[in-house]
């Protein structure tokens, strides 16, 4: 292999694991100020997003580099193709953290409702999502990969309960509309962290066994020779 | 990265996922082996290549792609000490059968050489030479060839208004089309191509690479080329060898974009070779 394509395919693989844990410091971030509704809090992840984009373009335009200097094939193309993708979902996980912060902001400046809405479990479950993704990318572990999916399902039942929850306080607390809506969205901004996720692990499964699995293609005949996703 | 399967070259079976084409197999390459004197160049290679479809062969150097290349239309013959054992059948027969017209199976199998090599003779000429040794010698036949060739190998809007020019004036990559358009006059069913752009500027390997897609489904083309992108570009179907092996045959879309074996893919990427 090429000393300079080792090298190039080494510093990006550096890259986009900085910006992955960057994307999940957000999250972490994002969490706390669910849990604390610390407007503080939510400020410096809106602050900051600044910071995930730039790294972005940076990790994008070193691929369209190394794509056109190197013109690699099967699995650096693989690779290349993946890191484009995972890249621009860790910076929309970057947006979804950004998201979170804006409903904090508003809900702080309300009468706290007293009912209770736990997001932690959710919150922590979509955190660990994305980190598991983070970590089948590092190891290249198939089975870490499909177990993310397995999650995404947990994650979503999670998000329709706490809809159907806010809807049945809403219709008890018309005063609160404005309130439960943020909260709401809040489940949702997590719900889709968990999407994003789940997206990473689809590339990550991609990069390993060179199949598409969106949408469901061939997920299933991969899942059946697949231990680890059972 | 994923444990791809290891390949003991004693006993593993070459990988096979090609490309089928519509008008089904043309040449059936049957445990084929060749040596040169003592020196085994080709062990047991078994494929079939598809009509109208290209085929590039590609593998580090000394592999045995040229070597296989020839034997197809039994160049090595000329080489001494030369002897083959296994089958390559077209149309039903073996081509080393020893009744086989070996000068008809050169008409069928068009080449074109890594060094471009037109005759020292007029542009018009070097495009009829074909003809002109079968005896034909009816100018309008010999005039609509020439201009079909000339427009088949993307030349003809460059030399028609000096078709009495020597070739060897032209540039190289002139040279290389005129060779394909004078493999072409001999109405083939192959044009084997062994490195056809390798001394070619990028500017003349593109206009050659477009050639092979347009000529692609009217011939079958098989191509050697150390070039990756230009195999990966241009072919249909893909066969790597090593040390005389065919070791994987496939779809060129899945052989650059997910080979089957490790020894392709590190090939490939350039992990060896």
């Amino acid at each position: 292999m090429p000393k300079r394509l080792q090298k190039d395919l080494e510093k990006i693989k550096k890259q986009i694991l900085s910006l992955g844990a960057m994307a999940e410091e957000r999250i972490r971030m994002a969490i706390k100020a669910i849990e604390t509704w610390d407007a503080g809090l939510a400020e410096e992840i809106i602050r900051r997003d600044y910071e995930i984009d730039e790294r972005e373009i940076e990790v994008e335009e070193e691929c369209l580099k190394i794509l056109a200097l190197h013109q690699p094939v099967a699995v650096d193309l693989r690779f290349l193709i993946a890191v484009i993708k995972i890249n621009s979902e860790l910076e929309r996980i970057g947006d979804e953290a950004v998201n979170i912060a804006h409903r904090v902001e508003n809900i702080s400046k309300r009468r706290k409702l007293e009912l209770s809405f736990d997001f932690s479990v959710m919150a922590e479950k979509a955190a660990t999502m994305l980190r598991l993704s983070l970590d089948a990318l590092v190891n290249l572990d198939l089975a870490l990969a499909f177990k993310v999916l397995t999650l995404d399902d947990e994650v979503d039942l999670m998000h329709r309960e706490i809809y159907d929850r806010i809807k049945e306080v809403m219709s008890q607390n018309p005063d609160y509309v404005g309130y439960l809506i943020n909260l709401y969205t809040t489940s949702r901004h997590l719900e889709r962290v968990g999407d994003h996720s789940t997206n990473i692990a689809e590339e990550v499964i991609y990069l390993i066994e060179g199949e598409i699995i969106r949408h469901g293609a061939k997920l299933e005949a991969l899942q059946a020779g697949e231990p680890g996703a059972k | 990265m994923e444990a791809k399967a290891q390949v003991d070259l004693d006993t593993t079976e070459t990988i096979y996922h090609p490309k089928r084409g519509e008008g089904g197999t043309i040449l059936d390459i049957e445990r084929f082996c060749l040596w040169y004197g003592h020196a085994q160049a080709l062990f047991n290679n078994t494929l079939n290549i598809e009509r109208g479809l290209v085929t590039a062969l590609i593998g580090p150097s000394g592999c045995g792609k040229s070597t296989l290349l020839r034997s197809l239309n039994r160049m090595n013959d000329l080489i001494a000490g030369l002897s083959v054992s296994g089958r390559i059948v077209f149309e039903g027969k073996n081509i080393y059968d020893l009744d086989l017209d070996v000068i008809g199976l050169r008409k069928r199998m068009g080449m074109v050489f890594q060094k471009p090599n037109p005759f020292p003779m007029s542009i018009a000429d070097n495009v009829t030479y074909p003809l002109k040794v079968d005896h034909v010698t009816d100018r309008r036949v010999l005039e609509e060839t020439r201009e079909q060739a000339l427009k088949s190998a993307a030349l003809w809007d460059e030399v028609k208004d000096r078709l009495k020019d020597n070739a060897l004036g032209l540039s190289g990559g002139q040279q290389q089309r005129l060779c394909i358009a004078r493999a072409i006059a001999a109405d083939p069913d192959f044009l084997l191509m062994d490195e056809p752009c390798s001394a070619l500027d990028p500017l003349a390997t593109t206009k050659i690479e477009d050639l092979i897609t347009e000529l692609r489904g009217r011939y079958t083309i098989i191509i050697v080329t150390h070039n990756m992108q230009q195999a990966a570009r241009v072919s249909d179907n893909t066969a790597f060898l090593y040390l005389g092996r065919l070791i994987e045959y496939g779809e060129t879309n899945d052989v650059f974009t997910r080979p089957k074996l490790k020894q392709t893919e590190d090939y490939i990427t350039g992990r060896f070779g």
